[in-house]
């Protein structure tokens, strides 16, 4: 997809893949976002801003108020079950609730073909979680995240644990998924990273979103 | 066949020789229980009375009214009691009433059926019956709630991001919930489930045995005993899938969110 196409999408001639309308919780808001298909945005901000509430809110696990449309389906139309299966929200921190890792997997086909480009060996799901490291975690997360085959990706800090190399593997799955057509909500720390990643940057301080240039880059 | 022995006061009193030895015991060795004990015995001593006089007075007065009021007011303190149990419960009016709720629905459910159909005193109320199983019931079905709802709270406030990275999959509230509800049932089914396992072989239950000393053929009491042990089963497992649902369903809403809002720390 060429950058002149993001263009056009994004001036709203056709309808955006993902549009965020308004978007409100009890910290932040209201808050406006509208994403090309295919195109990754980037949201930085101080922690506490409400960049990971933004995310939630989103997938509507805080309550909020506002109107979400991702390909003219309505978010209030459809249960939130369904909605989260559309639009996958990868949290900093992820989360387990058996002993074994195969146990978190209901799709674990669509997962094992991810694992090799995670830089995660193929026996992974006999794993123990409570011997994972963060960072095995989190790459397992993705995958996890990525079985269930989401049109949006919501992603939380996801390199934030990792070293260079593992991030690297994360990042260049992510241009993947891009090319596949899927839309991506990069919150990060990192500016270079945001720059890598993103077509468009946007800082979230005091509640609301402001387009990041570039000039403000450190 | 009735070998009833009616005991004396003074034989009631002679009973008294070995907590009196503990206490000594404990003055000599400075354990400092002795306090402690006599507070209790006596205060055993008194409620013991109190509630005597107070079922003779209910007995003799034979008021399905007063009857179904005795019934109540001890509910309503058994909810007190799982209430009181609860390290983190639910805001407002719902700590106290799911609680209170499902043992209270469960307990007359089980205990009216049971007379109305099975011991069938005349009348189906009368308080000589009604009241001492109603209270053997509500006795266990309280410990159940109250467990469960105390591990419920506990580990939906632990397992928050499991639970929400369940939901984050796409489950429902209720998908998402099952394995720390079952752990919730879990905790709350193992007293009764521990009692009945060991029901005749480590224990001989308390009902059971007053009723032989009392002059009861074993075999009667054994019915009884078996009979009660059901009722208790059965009403403590209501009791407990009644207050885990209502209060996972008021720890999640109709957006399958998970809302750590409606809890709140003692």
């Amino acid at each position: 997809m060429s950058s002149t196409a993001h263009q056009d999408l994004n001036r709203g001639e056709n309808s955006p893949h993902l549009d965020i309308q308004n978007l409100k919780t009890a910290i932040f808001g209201p808050l406006s976002l509208q994403l090309a298909k295919g195109e990754c945005v980037s949201i930085r901000g101080k922690s506490g801003a409400g960049k990971s509430i933004f995310l939630r809110a989103i997938v509507d696990l805080d309550l909020n108020e506002g109107r979400i449309v991702l390909d003219s389906v309505e978010r209030a139309a459809i249960p939130a079950f369904e909605w989260r299966r559309k639009i996958a929200l990868l949290p900093a921190e992820s989360g387990w609730w058996a002993d074994q890792v195969g146990e978190h997997f209901e799709r674990a086909e669509k997962a094992c073909e991810l694992f090799k480009s995670l830089g995660l060996p193929s026996d992974v799901l006999n794993w123990q979680v409570r011997r994972l490291s963060t960072g095995e975690k989190q790459r397992l997360a993705i995958a996890r995240a990525l079985s269930f085959e989401p049109e949006i990706l919501l992603l939380d800090e996801p390199t934030a644990a990792l070293d260079p190399q593992a991030t690297g593997f994360v990042e260049e799955i992510m241009r993947q998924q891009l090319a596949f057509g899927i839309s991506i909500i990069l919150v990060t720390h990192d500016a270079v990273q945001a720059k890598r990643m993103a077509s468009r940057s946007f800082l979230l301080e005091k509640h609301s979103l402001v387009e990041d240039k570039g000039e403000k880059l450190t | 066949m009735s070998s009833y022995i009616s005991l004396s006061y003074f034989d009631v009193a002679l009973a008294s020789t070995f907590i009196v030895l503990n206490g000594l015991i404990s003055i000599a060795f400075k354990l400092g229980l002795a306090k402690k004990l006599l507070f209790v015995s006596l205060r055993m001593v008194a409620q013991l009375l109190l509630v005597g006089l107070l079922l003779n007075w209910i007995f003799a007065l034979s008021s399905p009214w007063l009857t179904g009021l005795v019934a109540l007011a001890m509910g309503l303190f058994a909810g007190r009691e799982i209430r009181a149990r609860q390290e983190r419960r639910l805001t407002g009016i719902w700590g106290y009433s799911i609680g209170t709720g499902a043992m209270m629905f469960s307990g007359i459910l089980v205990a009216v059926v049971a007379l109305t159909t099975q011991i069938q005193p005349d009348p189906w109320w009368s308080p000589r019956f009604a009241l001492p199983l109603f209270g053997m019931i509500l006795g266990n079905t309280m410990t159940g709630v109250a467990l469960a709802l105390d591990t419920l709270a506990m580990t939906v406030d632990r397992e928050r991001t499991a639970i929400e990275a369940r939901l984050l999959l796409g489950m429902t509230r209720w998908q998402a919930m099952r394995p720390f509800v079952q752990q919730s049932l879990r905790s709350g089914f193992m007293p009764i489930i521990n009692a009945m396992a060991a029901m005749g072989i480590v224990s001989l239950p308390g009902m059971m045995t007053g009723q032989i000393l009392s002059g009861v053929d074993p075999q009667e009491a054994v019915k009884y005993q078996v009979l009660i042990m059901l009722l208790i089963g059965g009403a403590t497992g209501l009791g407990v899938i009644g207050a885990t649902l209502a209060s996972t369903f008021r720890l999640t809403d109709n957006r399958h969110r998970l809302r750590l809002d409606m809890l709140v720390v003692k």
